[in-house]
């Protein structure tokens, strides 16, 4: 069908792609629409935001069942081009998008948590007059996002990778006023230039190398993700190259994904409505980095120094993020710091190779922390914008339908069978197991135990035992809106189920069919080839070791914070903590780092400016600025000479006469 | 009429010395403008005096003799005339408290 004549050229698209930019168009426009006109629309501010967002999630659905049950885009996937964006002579780049079988499962998540937010801010920022704002962001975020994961070159998806972070800045510093909330957005955006400097090289480095920055090889030309290995295997560029370019477009993904040592922006990103930690630093841009390393697998493949990193990266980051959160207080530290472990599960996964978990995990991880986060909103509206859990406490007949549906999501990520959870983690588990990195293993292990625990440390703080509600706040606590409790419900279904659905029998479910195409060539480089699945072999024994360390966690998390009637054991709790003072302590101050990060960038690195800066202004200025004082002072100076006075000029004249004069007798003339 | 040029190239000297040291000591304009004229005066002198002893010289003596008569004529009349207009505006001749086109 035609859209637009150009003079030349007639631009037709078929309708499945046009589906695909109406997926772009629709949230942009959503955008657009209500920054312009929000501000007069008030308490219905969400009118045009939400119900694009809702086609958007359609178009979506639509894609998605046409990509993974239909096969109707075969094993290469949708590509087209819109049009040139860069035509700069060799340099040459469009605007060109792909959906395959990894784009369509991310988009499922993407679309559908996206979707369920708005609805639930629908109810949750019904209250604030800065409404239309949030929801024009939020529409931004949404464009944003799917741009990224629609994005078939490196350059487009660079620049989508801003506008994500863009609108992360905007919408942690959502509530500017509030000095703690501008200073957690400056800090996001500020980290995460850290990695975008290697990304930034990393593309760089791959245009050196290839000339090009498409990702697949389509009737255009030859692709990234062909020409790349390809040039390695003909020896045109060294192993370290390869390494070295997968190790700069990794430090991009730590960025985002806020992976150690650039984790520090993503609990401080929590001062941000809880809708958009919800949606933004749990479901979906977070998830970019894991995303965009699976996206890049051809290239991760051929450099395996590199993954060694990536899953060591990854698997320190879970446990060191698992630590931190169990002596967090506040209810949403406490999740953020779980979406960092969990973050690093997937890094890990995807350093041992296998990629298939990490995106199995990012699909149940985007979904019930999502729930989890929703919930907590929930809670902390309920309790008047408390997030302080040792504030709270039994809540759960008070607000059934957000405990229960927390409930679920808790057991969800502590990996209780048959939740969603739980089957994902454990193959990230198994595989590394399976792949030699039994290191990788037994971290995790110890991970999913601390997770069990922590998540059920958060339930008994918040949900049982007595309460610890200000008194003046404890009759008034209700239940949310159904425009909240709703979409807690509707996650609540795929934290239970997703894991079955898509992930069961473990190895080759259906995920594991639609995903398989993307990842085969990977793995056949990185000779990972296992037998099938087998419940009585070693995948069992591994099945019931992952099973049994969340199940630890849980019970040794519920027994001492308690469970529906049973209460906190507060007395051993003080005991414990009392013993583990040091150990404690280091938790709850977050190990230092962002004292660490103070004290290096902040003291040292202004200490250092401040010299340079001092430099700039004695020495530099003190040149340029000195130069001009001497000219005007030898002009002062001179000046004097010039006093106005004809006779002293006709001295002057007179005695240089007779210089001249003398001169010429006894010099010249002799 | 001494036949040595000695004696009038001194005499032309000694003119030019006290045209000099008046131009530069005296504050008086009009007295500055009298030490001009002896000043040509005296270079006149030393020219005349070269034509009348070095007969190549002559004609050339008297003419460069004119028109230093000439051109001093035309200077004392500017000269003079700029003076007035001067001393018109300042109520003063003496040239040390012509100021007012100082910084």
């Amino acid at each position: 069908m035609p859209l637009f004549q150009g003079e030349a050229t007639a631009f037709t698209f078929a309708p499945d792609q046009l589906l695909v930019l109406a997926l772009l168009v629709l949230p942009l426009a959503g955008f657009a629409l209500t920054a312009l006109i929000g501000r007069r629309l008030y308490a219905r501010a969400w009118i045009i935001a939400v119900p694009a967002i809702v086609l958007t999630w359609a178009i979506g659905m639509y894609l998605v069942y046409q990509t993974l049950f239909v096969g109707a885009f075969g094993h290469e996937g949708l590509h087209f081009t819109l049009y040139d964006w860069v035509p700069a002579g060799s340099f040459n780049v469009a605007v060109n998008f792909g959906v395959d079988a990894l784009t369509a499962v991310v988009l499922l998540v993407v679309t559908t948590v996206g979707m369920l937010v708005h609805i639930y801010s629908i109810g949750y920022m019904a209250h604030d007059p800065g409404r239309w704002r949030f929801f024009a962001y939020l529409n931004l975020f949404m464009f944003s996002m799917l741009l990224l994961v629609l994005a078939d070159n490196f350059l487009l998806l660079f620049g989508a990778w801003e506008l994500v972070g863009l609108s992360s800045y905007l919408l942690i510093g959502f509530w500017y006023s509030r000095r703690s909330a501008a200073l957690a957005a400056k800090k996001a955006f500020i980290v995460n230039r850290v990695g975008d400097f290697g990304f930034a090289l990393g593309i760089a480095a791959v245009w050196t190398t290839v000339g090009t920055l498409n990702f697949f090889t389509t009737e255009a030309g030859p692709g990234v993700f062909e020409l790349l290995p390809a040039a390695f295997h003909g020896g045109l560029i060294e192993s370290w190259h390869i390494n070295g370019i997968a190790l700069l477009l990794f430090m991009g993904a730590m960025g985002k994904s806020a992976q150690f040592p650039l984790h520090v922006w993503l609990p401080d990103a929590m001062e941000g409505p809880t809708p958009v930690s919800a949606l933004i630093h749990a479901a979906t841009m977070v998830n970019a980095g894991v995303y965009f390393v699976a996206r890049a697998n051809p290239i991760f493949a051929e450099a395996p120094q590199a993954m060694i990193l990536v899953a060591a990266v990854g698997i320190f980051t879970a446990i060191l993020a698992a630590s931190i959160a169990l002596t967090q207080r506040d209810i949403k530290r406490v999740l953020a710091y779980s979406t960092l472990s969990q973050l690093g599960y997937m890094f890990a996964s995807l350093g041992v190779g296998a990629f298939t978990a990490a995106i199995f995990h990012l699909v149940t991880h985007g979904f019930f922390k999502g729930l989890l986060f929703l919930g907590s909103g929930s809670v902390i509206h309920a309790v008047h914008e408390e997030q302080d859990m040792n504030k709270m406490g039994a809540l759960w007949r008070r607000i059934p339908i957000t405990h229960w549906t927390m409930l679920i999501g808790a057991i969800a990520l502590a990996g209780i069978p048959p939740l969603a959870g739980f089957w994902s983690k454990d193959e990230i588990l198994g595989e590394s197991f399976k792949n030699g990195f039994l290191w990788v293993w037994a971290i995790g292990v110890v991970v999913a135990v601390m997770t069990g625990f922590y998540m059920f440390r958060l339930m008994g703080k918040t949900f049982y035992g007595q309460s610890h509600v200000d008194p003046h706040v404890e009759p008034t606590i209700h239940e949310s809106p159904r425009s909240m409790t709703v979409p807690l419900i509707i996650l609540a279904v795929p934290s239970i189920l997703l894991g079955l659905a898509i992930g069961f029998p473990p190895g080759s479910g259906l995920l594991h069919g639609w995903l398989e195409p993307v990842f085969e060539h990977a793995s056949e480089t990185l000779g990972l080839h296992h037998a099938a699945f087998e419940i009585g072999g070693i995948d069992g024994a591994l099945l019931i070791v992952g099973a049994a360390a969340a199940a630890l966690g849980v019970i040794l998390g519920a027994w001492l914070f308690g469970l529906l009637r049973r209460g906190e054991r507060r007395p051993l709790v003080e005991r414990l903590t009392t013993r583990l003072q040091p150990l404690y302590n280091a938790s709850y101050a977050k190990f230092w780092f962002d004292d660490l990060n103070d004290l290096i960038f902040v003291r040292f690195g202004g200490a250092l400016a401040r010299a340079i800066w001092w430099f700039d202004v004695r020495v530099i200025d003190g040149t340029v600025n000195g130069v001009a004082s001497l000219t005007q002072g030898a002009g002062k100076g001179i000046r004097q000479i010039q006093t106005g006075r004809v006779q002293n000029y006709a001295l002057g004249i007179a005695a240089g006469l007779l210089v001249m004069a003398v001169t010429y007798m006894f010099v010249v003339a002799r | 009429m001494s036949q040595s040029l000695d004696a009038y190239l001194v005499l032309s000297g000694l003119l030019f010395s006290i045209g000099t040291f008046g131009f530069l000591a005296r504050r008086n304009a009009i007295a500055m403008l009298m030490s001009i004229e002896l000043m040509l005066n005296a270079v006149n002198l030393a020219a005349i005096a070269f034509g009348a002893f070095i007969p190549q010289l002559q004609a050339h003596a008297s003419l460069i003799a004119l028109l230093v008569m000439a051109v001093a004529a035309a200077e004392a009349t500017v000269g003079l005339a700029i003076v007035i207009a001067i001393y018109r505006n300042q109520r003063t001749p003496l040239v040390d408290e012509y100021t007012s086109m100082r910084q």
